[in-house]
Protein backbone atom coordinates (compact mmCIF):
# COMPACT_ATOMS: atom_id res chain seq x y z
CA UNK A 1 0.00 0.00 0.00
CA UNK A 2 1.50 3.31 -1.05
CA UNK A 3 1.41 6.50 0.99
CA UNK A 4 -1.09 7.98 -1.49
CA UNK A 5 -3.51 5.12 -0.86
CA UNK A 6 -3.15 5.60 2.88
CA UNK A 7 -3.95 9.28 2.46
CA UNK A 8 -6.93 8.40 0.27
CA UNK A 9 -8.40 6.33 3.07
CA UNK A 10 -7.67 9.00 5.68
CA UNK A 11 -9.38 11.70 3.61
CA UNK A 12 -12.28 9.42 2.67
CA UNK A 13 -12.95 8.28 6.23
CA UNK A 14 -12.76 11.83 7.63
CA UNK A 15 -15.04 13.13 4.85
CA UNK A 16 -17.71 10.53 5.53
CA UNK A 17 -17.38 10.79 9.30
CA UNK A 18 -17.70 14.57 9.26
CA UNK A 19 -20.60 14.38 6.80
CA UNK A 20 -22.39 12.10 9.26
CA UNK A 21 -21.56 14.52 12.08
CA UNK A 22 -23.12 17.37 10.06
CA UNK A 23 -26.54 15.77 10.31
CA UNK A 24 -26.22 14.29 13.80
CA UNK A 25 -24.76 17.04 15.98
CA UNK A 26 -27.29 19.15 17.85
CA UNK A 27 -25.60 22.53 17.58
CA UNK A 28 -26.07 24.04 14.09
CA UNK A 29 -22.78 25.96 14.29
CA UNK A 30 -20.91 22.74 15.00
CA UNK A 31 -22.74 21.18 12.06
CA UNK A 32 -21.45 23.91 9.72
CA UNK A 33 -17.94 23.51 11.09
CA UNK A 34 -18.10 19.77 10.34
CA UNK A 35 -19.39 20.61 6.86
CA UNK A 36 -16.27 22.73 6.37
CA UNK A 37 -14.11 19.81 7.50
CA UNK A 38 -15.89 17.61 4.94
CA UNK A 39 -15.21 20.17 2.17
CA UNK A 40 -11.56 20.27 3.17
CA UNK A 41 -11.13 16.54 2.94
CA UNK A 42 -12.95 16.45 -0.38
CA UNK A 43 -10.37 18.98 -1.59
CA UNK A 44 -7.68 16.64 -0.29
CA UNK A 45 -9.16 13.82 -2.41
CA UNK A 46 -9.04 16.06 -5.48
CA UNK A 47 -5.37 16.82 -4.80
CA UNK A 48 -4.67 13.07 -4.64
CA UNK A 49 -6.35 12.68 -8.05
CA UNK A 50 -4.01 15.34 -9.44
CA UNK A 51 -6.88 17.81 -9.85
CA UNK A 52 -5.27 20.50 -7.69
CA UNK A 53 -6.99 23.34 -9.57
CA UNK A 54 -10.45 22.01 -8.71
CA UNK A 55 -9.31 21.33 -5.16
CA UNK A 56 -8.24 24.95 -4.67
CA UNK A 57 -11.39 26.31 -6.31
CA UNK A 58 -13.44 24.06 -4.01
CA UNK A 59 -11.70 25.53 -0.97
CA UNK A 60 -11.97 29.12 -2.24
CA UNK A 61 -15.61 28.97 -3.32
CA UNK A 62 -17.21 26.59 -0.85
CA UNK A 63 -15.10 26.99 2.26
CA UNK A 64 -13.98 30.58 1.73
CA UNK A 65 -17.27 32.07 0.61
CA UNK A 66 -20.35 29.83 0.78
CA UNK A 67 -19.65 28.26 4.16
CA UNK A 68 -18.78 31.66 5.64
CA UNK A 69 -22.24 32.92 4.70
CA UNK A 70 -23.75 29.70 6.06
CA UNK A 71 -21.97 30.16 9.36
CA UNK A 72 -22.94 33.82 9.35
CA UNK A 73 -26.64 32.99 9.07
CA UNK A 74 -26.60 29.98 11.40
CA UNK A 75 -24.88 31.94 14.17
CA UNK A 76 -27.60 34.57 14.11
CA UNK A 77 -30.42 32.03 14.29
CA UNK A 78 -32.07 31.83 17.66
CA UNK A 79 -32.65 28.10 17.76
CA UNK A 80 -34.96 26.80 20.43
CA UNK A 81 -34.22 23.09 20.74
CA UNK A 82 -37.29 22.29 22.86
CA UNK A 83 -39.51 23.74 20.15
CA UNK A 84 -37.66 21.76 17.50
CA UNK A 85 -38.32 18.53 19.33
CA UNK A 86 -41.98 19.36 19.96
CA UNK A 87 -42.99 18.72 16.35
CA UNK A 88 -40.89 15.57 16.15
CA UNK A 89 -43.72 13.06 16.62
CA UNK A 90 -46.10 14.98 14.39
CA UNK A 91 -43.83 15.00 11.36
CA UNK A 92 -42.35 11.54 11.94
CA UNK A 93 -44.74 9.60 9.59
CA UNK A 94 -44.27 11.98 6.62
CA UNK A 95 -40.55 12.31 7.17
CA UNK A 96 -40.16 8.57 7.66
CA UNK A 97 -42.05 7.88 4.43
CA UNK A 98 -39.88 10.27 2.39
CA UNK A 99 -36.76 8.80 4.00
CA UNK A 100 -37.85 5.25 3.20
CA UNK A 101 -38.58 6.12 -0.46
CA UNK A 102 -35.20 7.84 -0.84
CA UNK A 103 -33.42 4.89 0.77
CA UNK A 104 -35.21 2.42 -1.54
CA UNK A 105 -34.23 4.48 -4.59
CA UNK A 106 -30.64 4.73 -3.47
CA UNK A 107 -30.49 0.97 -2.89
CA UNK A 108 -31.91 0.33 -6.37
CA UNK A 109 -29.29 2.57 -7.96
CA UNK A 110 -26.36 1.29 -5.93
CA UNK A 111 -27.25 -2.39 -6.41
CA UNK A 112 -27.11 -1.96 -10.21
CA UNK A 113 -23.69 -0.35 -9.97
CA UNK A 114 -20.67 -2.55 -10.53
CA UNK A 115 -17.19 -1.52 -9.53
CA UNK A 116 -14.23 -2.82 -11.49
CA UNK A 117 -12.17 -4.93 -9.06
CA UNK A 118 -8.84 -3.47 -10.20
CA UNK A 119 -10.01 0.10 -9.50
CA UNK A 120 -9.66 -0.49 -5.77
CA UNK A 121 -5.90 -0.86 -6.22
CA UNK A 122 -5.53 2.44 -8.06
CA UNK A 123 -7.60 4.82 -5.93
CA UNK A 124 -4.69 6.92 -4.74
CA UNK A 125 -3.19 7.43 -8.20
CA UNK A 126 -3.06 10.63 -10.20
CA UNK A 127 -4.89 10.97 -13.49
CA UNK A 128 -2.19 10.82 -16.17
CA UNK A 129 -1.60 13.83 -18.41
CA UNK A 130 1.15 16.18 -19.49
CA UNK A 131 -0.60 19.56 -19.27
CA UNK A 132 -1.35 21.42 -16.05
CA UNK A 133 -4.85 21.35 -14.62
CA UNK A 134 -5.77 24.93 -15.36
CA UNK A 135 -4.62 24.56 -18.95
CA UNK A 136 -6.51 21.29 -19.45
CA UNK A 137 -9.73 22.80 -18.11
CA UNK A 138 -9.28 25.97 -20.16
CA UNK A 139 -8.82 23.97 -23.35
CA UNK A 140 -12.22 22.32 -23.15
CA UNK A 141 -14.14 24.96 -21.21
CA UNK A 142 -13.77 27.73 -23.80
CA UNK A 143 -14.04 25.54 -26.89
CA UNK A 144 -16.19 22.46 -26.57
CA UNK A 145 -18.32 23.57 -23.62
CA UNK A 146 -18.38 27.28 -24.36
CA UNK A 147 -22.19 27.46 -24.64
CA UNK A 148 -22.70 25.65 -21.36
CA UNK A 149 -20.13 27.93 -19.78
CA UNK A 150 -21.89 31.05 -21.01
CA UNK A 151 -25.27 29.63 -20.02
CA UNK A 152 -24.09 29.03 -16.47
CA UNK A 153 -22.73 32.57 -16.41
CA UNK A 154 -26.15 33.83 -17.47
CA UNK A 155 -27.87 31.79 -14.76
CA UNK A 156 -25.56 33.30 -12.14
CA UNK A 157 -26.22 36.80 -13.52
CA UNK A 158 -29.98 36.27 -13.26
CA UNK A 159 -29.60 35.01 -9.71
CA UNK A 160 -27.47 38.02 -8.82
CA UNK A 161 -29.93 40.52 -10.28
CA UNK A 162 -32.78 38.63 -8.61
CA UNK A 163 -31.10 38.94 -5.20
CA UNK A 164 -30.56 42.66 -5.73
CA UNK A 165 -34.16 43.24 -6.87
CA UNK A 166 -35.52 41.31 -3.87
CA UNK A 167 -33.58 43.33 -1.33
CA UNK A 168 -33.50 46.77 -2.95
CA UNK A 169 -35.76 49.27 -1.21
CA UNK A 170 -35.83 52.99 -1.79
CA UNK A 171 -36.66 54.59 1.52
CA UNK A 172 -37.65 58.22 1.73
CA UNK A 173 -35.95 60.69 4.02
CA UNK A 174 -32.68 58.81 4.48
CA UNK A 175 -29.57 60.93 4.67
CA UNK A 176 -26.81 59.53 2.54
CA UNK A 177 -23.18 60.47 2.36
CA UNK A 178 -22.15 61.82 -1.03
CA UNK A 179 -18.39 61.35 -1.23
CA UNK A 180 -18.13 63.33 -4.48
CA UNK A 181 -19.80 66.40 -2.92
CA UNK A 182 -17.57 66.20 0.12
CA UNK A 183 -14.39 65.99 -1.88
CA UNK A 184 -15.46 68.77 -4.26
CA UNK A 185 -16.19 71.14 -1.38
CA UNK A 186 -13.99 74.24 -1.14
CA UNK A 187 -11.59 74.47 1.76
CA UNK A 188 -13.09 77.42 3.62
CA UNK A 189 -14.52 75.25 6.38
CA UNK A 190 -11.16 73.92 7.48
CA UNK A 191 -7.85 75.47 8.31
CA UNK A 192 -4.76 73.96 6.69
CA UNK A 193 -1.56 74.20 8.71
CA UNK A 194 1.94 73.62 7.46
CA UNK A 195 3.67 71.43 10.05
CA UNK A 196 7.44 71.43 10.28
CA UNK A 197 8.98 67.96 10.03
CA UNK A 198 9.71 66.41 13.42
CA UNK A 199 7.93 69.17 15.35
CA UNK A 200 4.24 68.42 15.59
CA UNK A 201 1.60 70.99 16.43
CA UNK B 1 13.49 -0.91 4.76
CA UNK B 2 16.28 0.86 2.86
CA UNK B 3 13.93 1.30 -0.09
CA UNK B 4 11.25 2.72 2.14
CA UNK B 5 13.75 5.17 3.62
CA UNK B 6 14.93 6.26 0.17
CA UNK B 7 11.46 6.75 -1.28
CA UNK B 8 9.62 8.21 1.72
CA UNK B 9 11.78 8.69 4.81
CA UNK B 10 14.52 10.76 3.24
CA UNK B 11 12.27 13.20 1.29
CA UNK B 12 10.09 13.55 4.37
CA UNK B 13 13.11 14.47 6.51
CA UNK B 14 14.18 17.10 3.96
CA UNK B 15 10.67 18.59 3.89
CA UNK B 16 10.56 18.63 7.70
CA UNK B 17 13.95 20.39 7.95
CA UNK B 18 12.97 22.93 5.27
CA UNK B 19 9.62 23.63 6.90
CA UNK B 20 11.17 24.05 10.34
CA UNK B 21 13.82 26.40 8.95
CA UNK B 22 11.20 28.47 7.14
CA UNK B 23 8.95 28.51 10.21
CA UNK B 24 11.70 29.73 12.52
CA UNK B 25 12.84 32.42 10.09
CA UNK B 26 9.29 33.63 9.45
CA UNK B 27 8.63 33.85 13.19
CA UNK B 28 11.90 35.72 13.75
CA UNK B 29 11.11 38.16 10.94
CA UNK B 30 7.61 38.64 12.32
CA UNK B 31 8.99 39.33 15.82
CA UNK B 32 11.13 42.17 14.46
CA UNK B 33 8.46 43.46 12.08
CA UNK B 34 6.17 43.72 15.10
CA UNK B 35 8.79 45.80 16.86
CA UNK B 36 9.31 47.86 13.70
CA UNK B 37 5.56 48.43 13.51
CA UNK B 38 5.51 49.86 17.04
CA UNK B 39 8.68 51.89 16.48
CA UNK B 40 7.36 53.43 13.24
CA UNK B 41 4.05 54.18 14.89
CA UNK B 42 5.87 55.81 17.78
CA UNK B 43 8.14 57.83 15.48
CA UNK B 44 5.17 59.27 13.60
CA UNK B 45 3.63 60.32 16.91
CA UNK B 46 7.03 61.61 18.13
CA UNK B 47 7.35 59.05 20.91
CA UNK B 48 10.25 56.71 21.54
CA UNK B 49 8.35 53.45 21.34
CA UNK B 50 9.51 50.29 23.13
CA UNK B 51 13.12 50.99 24.22
CA UNK B 52 13.57 49.27 27.58
CA UNK B 53 13.98 45.54 26.88
CA UNK B 54 17.37 45.06 25.26
CA UNK B 55 19.25 47.72 23.28
CA UNK B 56 16.69 49.95 21.49
CA UNK B 57 13.98 47.56 22.68
CA UNK B 58 15.24 44.84 20.35
CA UNK B 59 14.07 42.06 22.69
CA UNK B 60 10.62 43.55 23.27
CA UNK B 61 8.75 40.96 21.15
CA UNK B 62 10.40 38.09 23.04
CA UNK B 63 9.54 39.67 26.38
CA UNK B 64 5.93 39.97 25.19
CA UNK B 65 5.98 36.33 24.15
CA UNK B 66 7.15 35.25 27.60
CA UNK B 67 4.57 37.45 29.28
CA UNK B 68 1.70 35.99 27.26
CA UNK B 69 2.81 32.40 27.71
CA UNK B 70 3.24 32.71 31.49
CA UNK B 71 -0.17 34.28 32.12
CA UNK B 72 -3.24 32.28 33.03
CA UNK B 73 -5.65 31.53 30.18
CA UNK B 74 -9.17 32.49 31.19
CA UNK B 75 -12.06 30.74 29.45
CA UNK B 76 -15.48 32.32 30.03
CA UNK B 77 -18.03 30.08 31.74
CA UNK B 78 -20.58 30.41 28.94
CA UNK B 79 -18.09 29.83 26.15
CA UNK B 80 -18.08 26.90 23.77
CA UNK B 81 -14.76 25.56 25.02
CA UNK B 82 -13.63 23.53 22.00
CA UNK B 83 -14.45 26.16 19.40
CA UNK B 84 -13.10 28.88 21.69
CA UNK B 85 -9.69 27.23 21.88
CA UNK B 86 -9.71 26.07 18.26
CA UNK B 87 -10.20 29.59 16.87
CA UNK B 88 -6.74 31.02 17.70
CA UNK B 89 -5.06 27.78 16.61
CA UNK B 90 -6.88 27.91 13.26
CA UNK B 91 -5.80 31.53 12.78
CA UNK B 92 -2.13 30.89 13.55
CA UNK B 93 -1.83 27.62 11.62
CA UNK B 94 -3.54 28.97 8.51
CA UNK B 95 -1.42 32.10 8.52
CA UNK B 96 1.80 30.10 8.82
CA UNK B 97 0.84 27.46 6.26
CA UNK B 98 0.53 30.05 3.49
CA UNK B 99 4.31 30.44 3.59
CA UNK B 100 4.83 26.94 2.20
CA UNK B 101 4.45 28.11 -1.40
CA UNK B 102 6.19 31.50 -1.24
CA UNK B 103 9.56 31.45 -3.03
CA UNK B 104 12.27 33.33 -1.13
CA UNK B 105 14.75 32.98 -3.98
CA UNK B 106 15.00 31.08 -7.25
CA UNK B 107 14.11 27.54 -6.17
CA UNK B 108 13.95 28.38 -2.45
CA UNK B 109 10.43 27.16 -1.89
CA UNK B 110 9.13 24.33 0.29
CA UNK B 111 6.25 23.35 -2.03
CA UNK B 112 6.63 24.48 -5.64
CA UNK B 113 3.05 23.62 -6.64
CA UNK B 114 1.38 24.54 -9.91
CA UNK B 115 -1.53 26.35 -8.29
CA UNK B 116 0.53 28.23 -5.69
CA UNK B 117 -1.25 31.54 -6.05
CA UNK B 118 -4.66 29.87 -5.71
CA UNK B 119 -3.39 28.07 -2.60
CA UNK B 120 -2.42 31.38 -0.98
CA UNK B 121 -5.72 32.92 -1.99
CA UNK B 122 -7.60 29.95 -0.51
CA UNK B 123 -5.61 30.02 2.73
CA UNK B 124 -5.99 33.77 3.17
CA UNK B 125 -9.72 33.53 2.55
CA UNK B 126 -9.94 30.95 5.34
CA UNK B 127 -8.45 33.41 7.82
CA UNK B 128 -11.95 34.69 8.50
CA UNK B 129 -12.86 31.42 10.26
CA UNK B 130 -10.59 32.07 13.21
CA UNK B 131 -12.28 35.41 13.73
CA UNK B 132 -15.86 34.15 13.33
CA UNK B 133 -15.30 31.09 15.51
CA UNK B 134 -13.60 33.14 18.21
CA UNK B 135 -16.34 35.75 18.17
CA UNK B 136 -19.14 33.25 18.33
CA UNK B 137 -17.60 30.88 20.87
CA UNK B 138 -16.91 33.70 23.33
CA UNK B 139 -20.69 33.90 23.92
CA UNK B 140 -20.53 37.62 24.46
CA UNK B 141 -21.90 40.64 22.60
CA UNK B 142 -18.81 42.62 21.58
CA UNK B 143 -16.86 39.65 20.22
CA UNK B 144 -19.90 38.58 18.24
CA UNK B 145 -20.36 42.03 16.70
CA UNK B 146 -16.66 42.09 15.86
CA UNK B 147 -16.91 38.66 14.24
CA UNK B 148 -19.90 39.68 12.12
CA UNK B 149 -18.12 42.80 10.97
CA UNK B 150 -15.00 40.92 10.03
CA UNK B 151 -16.91 38.24 8.14
CA UNK B 152 -18.60 40.83 5.92
CA UNK B 153 -15.39 42.83 5.54
CA UNK B 154 -13.07 39.97 4.63
CA UNK B 155 -15.51 38.44 2.15
CA UNK B 156 -15.97 41.81 0.43
CA UNK B 157 -12.31 42.58 -0.04
CA UNK B 158 -11.43 39.06 -1.07
CA UNK B 159 -13.40 39.65 -4.26
CA UNK B 160 -11.23 42.55 -5.40
CA UNK B 161 -8.05 40.72 -4.33
CA UNK B 162 -9.20 37.85 -6.55
CA UNK B 163 -9.59 40.13 -9.55
CA UNK B 164 -6.21 41.75 -8.93
CA UNK B 165 -4.61 38.31 -8.86
CA UNK B 166 -6.39 37.45 -12.12
CA UNK B 167 -4.91 40.47 -13.91
CA UNK B 168 -1.43 39.49 -12.74
CA UNK B 169 -2.03 35.92 -13.88
CA UNK B 170 -3.12 37.15 -17.31
CA UNK B 171 0.20 38.98 -17.66
CA UNK B 172 2.34 36.16 -16.25
CA UNK B 173 0.51 33.23 -17.82
CA UNK B 174 1.04 30.86 -14.90
CA UNK B 175 -0.46 29.99 -11.52
CA UNK B 176 2.95 28.98 -10.19
CA UNK B 177 4.42 31.74 -8.02
CA UNK B 178 8.03 31.17 -9.11
CA UNK B 179 6.89 31.45 -12.74
CA UNK B 180 5.09 34.71 -11.96
CA UNK B 181 8.33 36.14 -10.57
CA UNK B 182 10.30 34.89 -13.56
CA UNK B 183 7.79 36.51 -15.93
CA UNK B 184 8.77 39.86 -14.39
CA UNK B 185 12.46 39.31 -15.15
CA UNK B 186 12.96 41.72 -18.05
CA UNK B 187 15.82 43.93 -19.23
CA UNK B 188 14.20 46.98 -17.60
CA UNK B 189 14.79 45.79 -14.01
CA UNK B 190 12.46 47.45 -11.52
CA UNK B 191 10.52 49.17 -14.31
CA UNK B 192 9.56 45.81 -15.78
CA UNK B 193 7.91 44.54 -12.59
CA UNK B 194 4.13 44.54 -12.59
CA UNK B 195 3.72 47.46 -10.19
CA UNK B 196 4.25 49.91 -13.07
CA UNK B 197 2.10 48.47 -15.89
CA UNK B 198 -0.61 47.42 -13.41
CA UNK B 199 -0.31 50.42 -11.10
CA UNK B 200 -4.06 50.80 -10.36
CA UNK B 201 -4.20 47.13 -9.40
CA UNK B 202 -1.14 47.57 -7.20
CA UNK B 203 -2.95 50.29 -5.24
CA UNK B 204 -6.16 48.26 -5.03
CA UNK B 205 -4.22 45.21 -3.87
CA UNK B 206 -2.45 47.22 -1.19
CA UNK B 207 -5.67 48.70 0.21
CA UNK B 208 -7.52 45.38 -0.03
CA UNK B 209 -4.65 43.65 1.75
CA UNK B 210 -5.04 46.15 4.60
CA UNK B 211 -8.74 45.34 4.79
CA UNK B 212 -8.24 41.59 4.45
CA UNK B 213 -5.80 41.49 7.36
CA UNK B 214 -7.93 43.80 9.56
CA UNK B 215 -5.18 46.40 9.68
CA UNK B 216 -5.90 50.02 10.48
CA UNK B 217 -7.64 52.00 8.96
CA UNK B 218 -9.88 48.97 8.40
CA UNK B 219 -9.59 47.39 11.85
CA UNK B 220 -13.33 47.58 12.44
CA UNK B 221 -13.53 44.02 13.87
CA UNK B 222 -11.44 45.17 16.81
CA UNK B 223 -12.25 48.87 16.89
CA UNK B 224 -11.45 49.62 20.53
CA UNK B 225 -13.55 52.77 20.71
CA UNK B 226 -16.69 50.83 19.78
CA UNK B 227 -16.14 47.14 20.51
CA UNK B 228 -13.47 47.15 23.27
CA UNK B 229 -11.22 44.68 21.42
CA UNK B 230 -13.73 43.12 19.04
CA UNK B 231 -13.54 39.36 18.63
CA UNK B 232 -10.54 39.17 21.00
CA UNK B 233 -12.27 40.62 24.07
CA UNK B 234 -12.53 37.33 25.96
CA UNK B 235 -9.10 36.04 25.00
CA UNK B 236 -6.05 36.15 27.22
CA UNK B 237 -2.64 34.55 27.54
CA UNK B 238 -1.50 32.06 24.88
CA UNK B 239 -4.76 32.01 22.84
CA UNK B 240 -4.51 35.79 22.54
CA UNK B 241 -0.85 35.46 21.58
CA UNK B 242 -1.83 33.03 18.81
CA UNK B 243 -4.41 35.49 17.48
CA UNK B 244 -1.86 38.30 17.42
CA UNK B 245 0.75 36.02 15.87
CA UNK B 246 -1.70 34.87 13.19
CA UNK B 247 -2.61 38.45 12.42
CA UNK B 248 0.99 39.59 12.01
CA UNK B 249 1.99 36.50 10.04
CA UNK B 250 -0.99 37.15 7.73
CA UNK B 251 0.21 40.73 7.28
CA UNK B 252 3.71 39.49 6.45
CA UNK B 253 2.20 36.99 4.00
CA UNK B 254 0.32 39.80 2.30
CA UNK B 255 3.57 41.80 2.09
CA UNK B 256 5.29 38.76 0.58
CA UNK B 257 2.43 38.31 -1.88
CA UNK B 258 2.69 41.95 -2.89
CA UNK B 259 6.44 41.47 -3.36
CA UNK B 260 5.91 38.40 -5.51
CA UNK B 261 3.05 39.75 -7.61
CA UNK B 262 4.10 43.36 -8.12
CA UNK B 263 7.64 43.96 -6.88
CA UNK B 264 9.49 41.19 -8.69
CA UNK B 265 10.08 38.76 -5.80
CA UNK B 266 13.78 37.95 -5.52
CA UNK B 267 14.85 39.92 -8.63
CA UNK B 268 17.33 42.80 -8.24
CA UNK B 269 15.97 46.26 -9.17
CA UNK B 270 18.78 46.89 -11.66
CA UNK B 271 20.21 44.11 -13.82
CA UNK B 272 23.84 45.24 -13.43
CA UNK B 273 26.88 44.08 -11.53
CA UNK B 274 26.78 45.25 -7.90
CA UNK B 275 23.04 44.59 -7.66
CA UNK B 276 23.12 41.13 -9.20
CA UNK B 277 25.81 39.99 -6.70
CA UNK B 278 23.41 40.40 -3.78
CA UNK B 279 21.61 37.10 -3.11
CA UNK B 280 17.94 37.03 -4.13
CA UNK B 281 16.71 36.29 -0.62
CA UNK B 282 18.12 39.65 0.56
CA UNK B 283 16.18 41.49 -2.16
CA UNK B 284 13.07 39.54 -1.22
CA UNK B 285 13.47 40.47 2.45
CA UNK B 286 14.12 44.13 1.62
CA UNK B 287 10.99 44.29 -0.52
CA UNK B 288 8.89 42.62 2.18
CA UNK B 289 10.22 45.16 4.69
CA UNK B 290 9.38 48.00 2.29
CA UNK B 291 5.82 46.68 1.88
CA UNK B 292 5.52 46.33 5.66
CA UNK B 293 6.81 49.88 6.13
CA UNK B 294 3.94 51.10 3.97
CA UNK B 295 1.50 49.03 6.06
CA UNK B 296 2.92 50.55 9.25
CA UNK B 297 2.81 54.11 7.90
CA UNK B 298 -0.83 53.70 6.92
CA UNK B 299 -1.60 52.51 10.45
CA UNK B 300 0.12 55.54 11.92
CA UNK B 301 -1.33 58.16 9.57
CA UNK B 302 -4.85 57.26 8.43
CA UNK B 303 -7.85 57.49 10.80
CA UNK B 304 -10.26 54.56 11.06
CA UNK B 305 -13.01 54.19 8.46
CA UNK B 306 -16.68 54.07 9.29
CA UNK B 307 -18.22 50.70 8.52
CA UNK B 308 -20.53 51.88 5.72
CA UNK B 309 -17.61 53.72 4.10
CA UNK B 310 -15.60 50.51 4.23
CA UNK B 311 -18.37 48.57 2.49
CA UNK B 312 -18.82 51.34 -0.07
CA UNK B 313 -15.11 51.34 -0.89
CA UNK B 314 -15.07 47.58 -1.34
CA UNK B 315 -18.20 47.06 -3.39
CA UNK B 316 -18.79 50.35 -5.18
CA UNK B 317 -15.24 51.48 -5.91
CA UNK B 318 -12.79 48.58 -5.94
CA UNK B 319 -15.03 45.91 -7.44
CA UNK B 320 -16.02 47.90 -10.59
CA UNK B 321 -12.46 49.18 -11.12
CA UNK B 322 -10.87 45.76 -10.74
CA UNK B 323 -13.53 44.12 -12.95
CA UNK B 324 -12.94 46.75 -15.63
CA UNK B 325 -9.18 46.26 -15.32
CA UNK B 326 -9.51 42.51 -15.88
CA UNK B 327 -11.35 43.23 -19.15
CA UNK B 328 -8.92 45.99 -20.18
CA UNK B 329 -5.78 44.00 -19.40
CA UNK B 330 -7.13 40.92 -21.17
CA UNK B 331 -8.11 43.08 -24.17
CA UNK B 332 -4.74 44.83 -24.39
CA UNK B 333 -2.86 41.54 -24.09
CA UNK B 334 -5.01 40.03 -26.83
CA UNK B 335 -4.88 42.99 -29.24
CA UNK B 336 -1.13 43.55 -29.01
CA UNK B 337 -0.41 39.81 -28.91
CA UNK B 338 1.42 40.17 -25.58
CA UNK B 339 -0.23 37.24 -23.85
CA UNK B 340 2.31 34.57 -22.91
Amino acid sequence: MSIATAFFYIFAVVTIASAIMVITVRNPVHAVLFLILAFFNAAGLFVLLGAEFIAMILVIVYVGAVAVLFLFVVMMLDVDFAELRAGYAKYLPVGGLIGAILLAELLLVVSAWTIAPESALRIGERIPGDVTNAEAIGRVLYTRYVYFFELSGLVLLVAMIGAIVLTLRHREGVKRQNIGDQVARDRTAIEIKKVETGRGI
Amino acid sequence: MVEFWNSYGFPLTIILVQSLGLLVSVLLVVAYLLLADRKIWAAVQMRRGPNVVGAYGLLQSFADLLKFVLKEPVIPAGADKTVFLMAPIVTAVLALSAWAVIPLDDGWVVANINVGILYIFAISSLGVYGVIMGGWASNSKYPFLGALRSAAQMVSYEVSIGFVIITVLLCAGSLNISEIVKAQDTAYGALGWYWLPLFPMFVIFFVSALAETNRPPFDLPEAESELVAGFMVEYSSTPYLLFMLGEYVAITTMCALMTVLFLGGWLPPVNYAPFTWVPGVIWFLLKVCFAFFMFAMVKAIVPRYRYDQLMRLGWKVFLPISLAMVVIVAGVLQIFQLAP
